[in-house]
């Protein structure tokens, strides 16, 4: 660890929690519909796609609806683009002749963009064509993001009314954060990626003769635009194989730290968001103070334990770290810094390999999977998970006073408590259930890359990224099988829709209740005592959930390798 | 449903074309103009020919160029389409090795490129990023200390003075972004291609 590491490190906290107040701002007033300085430009086009769907924009909508209306969209979304990636090969802008996915990996694909997950089981310059780059994974890439904002924002709005049947509409939250909040952004997001030199072109792959005589084939694509979607909207998907790590989708030490940043931004503002809808900033603060606390846990641990290396290698005389899997251009510092990021927001995208970190390096990024991601999170999911645990910690807080829990002026009851566990449970299930089946079936046994403790993270890890709709990897697993493509599938699905689903039963319960003035006896919930218990519930209920599987793999694969010990792989 | 069913349609397929369409055909035609060599891959031109990439790196392996760090890609088997090989530096499928910190095939690659480096330069410590893969397998860069450990293997196989290769090598040292962001480094390819312009004293 260096000084100018922590130097990185509270520069680039400093320039998301500056930002998160402005883009909260602005979007806020998105989201209520008022206008803005886009509404001129942006406006028409609104307006003329409400008409075309038929769309009443002041016709709100009832929690089932809502969740009915972006389910249906969403099988719809799913469909197209399976139906896309089987039949790329017939269609233009293929100008590599990539065949047809076939349907496994088609139905893996389609249920991770969808999701916002954006696993890649694909190698994108071997398998998509640029036709299938654009209008399947960046349109799902803006679609997914934009729906992760808007059931955040339904959520909210059952926090923040009273009495009421409705929390807003749908497809009007739907099209607004895509045509306000994130188109803008990506096309000047765009711009710079190209200007430090990410690859913006429909030309096929050129072939380069290197100095020495032999042919290189430089795959290149419409890549910027792509990239700039994929880490505002937290999707993580890659262009190419390399995700981040690929010099063309990330050039330069300025490129990487704004993709860091803009993995947050939206995320962190949501927060402000929250604090501004609900008519006092201080409570969008504290729980971003929560998610600060853990971030710079999670930062500290994996930047020293990527600073002192592999104990194996360490052994071997190497000194510097451990740079397996890391790019010369970001060093230790900001491959552990992005690490960190991508894995506590549901991003996904990686600038090195996390299956290459030493066992207590990769262990962070599990963990920030499996609380939930709700360490600022995905956009939108992020600050619906979070306030999920909010209801707990609150419940928790009354029990210990005796006390109906209230936040916010609206009583926590037996509903909403239920509501909330059942969203908490249903990562450990899809999580350590299938990885539990993978571990006994021989498909599941074929995956793992490394031997030993090492293998049963990758597969771990796998499963804990598919249901968190994180995306990144232990890449070594071999995942692009029947077995896997179909249940890392199940698990994103499940993963997403029973987090979504409860989530919105809590927005229309909280949303019918009256609101009852604070008294004496109220938790103060923007208080340093009231961010530490949020930070202890998520531990102890997101945590201790994970640790024997966590013993099972990073924690006895530190033990052995600090002993010096190696497993062959295939042994 | 039903009445769900044109909202989701209509939306669909209109911000399909708006965000999967218009909005990337937009980016690559507005980039092309800004920023014509960025937006087409950095290609680098010789005579002519392209010869690489200015982000890219390739693989060199005579002793009269700065190797790049080693690289895990792979490309299909000439003889068995179903199989991998590897190739290093495959522009065209990026991988890191995704070994772990406690597999025994890491720990031979190491052992083995550790010893060929202190071979070729006794009595130097080798740089960690000269024996490790890099992420994508195309790292364009070294570390200084990287490029400087290869100075006096250049500089035989070329007859030059060592004092000459080492200089170019310090001129070709980019540093952190306003002593800040990223990490000090060599393009290899650059620093290559400026080995070959020198002119014999």
């Amino acid at each position: 660890m260096t000084l100018n590491g922590w130097i990185q490190i509270a520069l680039f906290c400093a320039v998301v929690v500056a930002l998160a107040r402005p883009l909260g701002g602005y979007m806020t007033r998105v989201f209520a519909g008022k206008h803005t300085l886009l509404s001129p430009a942006l406006g028409p086009i609104e307006r003329g796609l409400y008409r075309a769907a038929g769309i009443d924009a002041r016709q709100e909508q009832h929690w089932l609806a809502y969740g009915l209306s972006m389910l249906t969209f969403h099988v719809l979304g799913f469909l197209a683009l399976y139906a896309l990636l089987r039949i790329q090969a017939a269609l233009p802008l293929n100008p590599d002749g990539q065949t047809a996915v076939a349907p496994d990996l088609a139905f893996n694909t389609a249920a991770s963009f969808v999701t916002n997950t954006n696993w890649q089981s694909y190698g994108g310059e071997t398998t998509l064509s640029y036709l299938t780059q654009m209008l399947g994974l960046t349109h799902q890439n803006f679609l997914s993001a934009a729906t992760g904002i808007a059931l955040a924002v339904g959520l909210v709005r059952g926090f923040s009314r009273a009495s009421s049947r409705t929390i807003g509409s749908f497809w009007v939250d739907l099209t607004r954060t895509t045509l306000y909040v994130l188109l803008p952004l990506c096309i000047v997001y765009t711009l710079f990626l190209v200007s430090q030199g990410i690859p913006q072109t429909l030309g096929a792959a050129v072939e380069a003769t290197t100095l020495e005589g032999a042919k290189q084939t430089l795959a290149v694509g419409p890549v910027a635009s792509q990239v700039a979607i994929k880490m505002l909207g937290t999707n993580g998907g890659g262009f190419f194989n390399a995700n981040a790590a690929h010099p063309f989708e990330n050039p330069t030490a300025l490129a990487n730290f704004v993709q860091m940043v803009s993995i947050f931004a939206l995320g962190a503002a949501m927060t402000n968001v929250f604090g501004r809808m609900v008519g006092d900033e201080r409570q969008g603060w504290a729980i971003l103070a929560a998610m600060a606390v853990l971030f710079l846990a999670g930062t500290a641990i994996v930047y020293g334990a990527e600073s002192a290396g592999s104990p194996v290698l360490n052994g071997l005389g190497l000194t510097g770290g451990n740079m397996e899997g890391k790019e010369v251009r970001f060093g230790i510092l900001a491959s552990a810094l992005f690490a960190t990021i991508t894995t506590a927001a549901s991003c996904g995208a990686v600038n090195a390999m996390h299956d290459s970190f030493t066992a207590l390096g990769g262990m962070v990024p599990l963990i920030n999977m499996q609380l939930g991601e709700i360490i600022v999170g995905g956009v939108g999911a992020g600050l619906y998970g979070i306030l999920v645990f909010v209801i707990v910690t609150i419940f928790v807080a009354g029990l210990m006073v005796g006390r109906t829990p209230e936040y916010l002026g609206k009583k926590i009851e037996g509903r909403e408590v239920k509501m909330a566990m059942l969203a908490i449970l249903c990562l450990p299930l899809m999580m350590l259930g299938f990885t539990a089946l993978a571990t006994v079936v021989a498909a599941g046994l074929a995956g793992p890359a490394n031997a030993g403790p090492h293998g049963f993270s990758e597969i771990l890890y796998a499963f804990t990224s598919a249901a968190a709709n994180n995306g990144s990897a232990f890449g070594g697993l071999t995942a692009n099988t029947a077995f896997y493509n179909t249940t890392l599938g199940l698990g994103m699905l499940f993963g997403r829709f029973f987090v979504i689903v409860p989530a919105l039963a809590i927005a229309g319960s909280l949303a019918a209740k009256k609101t009852v003035p604070a008294s004496a006896g109220t938790f103060p919930t923007d208080s340093g005592l009231f961010v530490g218990l949020l930070v202890g519930v998520i531990l102890i209920v997101g945590g201790l959930t994970f640790f024997p599987a966590l013993a099972l793999g990073p924690i006895v694969e530190h033990l052995a390798g600090g002993l010096g010990q190696t497993f062959p792989s295939g042994g | 449903m039903l009445n769900q069913l044109r909202p989701a349609l209509v939306l669909l397929i209109a911000l399909g074309v708006i965000t999967g369409l218009a909005y990337p055909l937009a980016m690559t035609g507005l980039a092309g103009a800004l920023f014509p060599a960025q937006a087409a891959g950095s290609l680098i031109e010789r005579d002519g020919r392209i010869v690489g990439s200015h982000l890219i790196g390739q693989a060199f392996t005579t002793e009269r160029y700065f190797q790049g760090r080693p690289s895990a890609t792979s490309a299909a088997d000439p003889a068995d389409a179903g199989k991998t090989v590897p190739s290093p530096y495959n522009a065209a499928n990026s991988s890191g090795s995704n070994l772990g910190p406690t597999s025994a095939a890491l720990a031979e690659r190491v052992r083995a490129d550790l010893a060929a480096r202190r071979a070729e330069n006794p009595g130097r410590s080798v740089p960690v990023d000269l024996v490790t893969a890099s992420g994508s397998g195309l790292d364009p860069d070294l570390s200084p200390d990287a490029a400087l450990f290869q100075v006096p293997r250049v500089a035989r196989a070329r007859r030059l003075p060592e004092d000459r290769v080492r200089d170019l090598v310090q001129a070709r040292v980019q540093g952190r972004l306003v002593g800040i962001l990223g990490e000090p480094r060599v393009n290899v390819l650059a620093l290559n291609l400026a080995l070959d312009d020198l002119r014999p004293e």
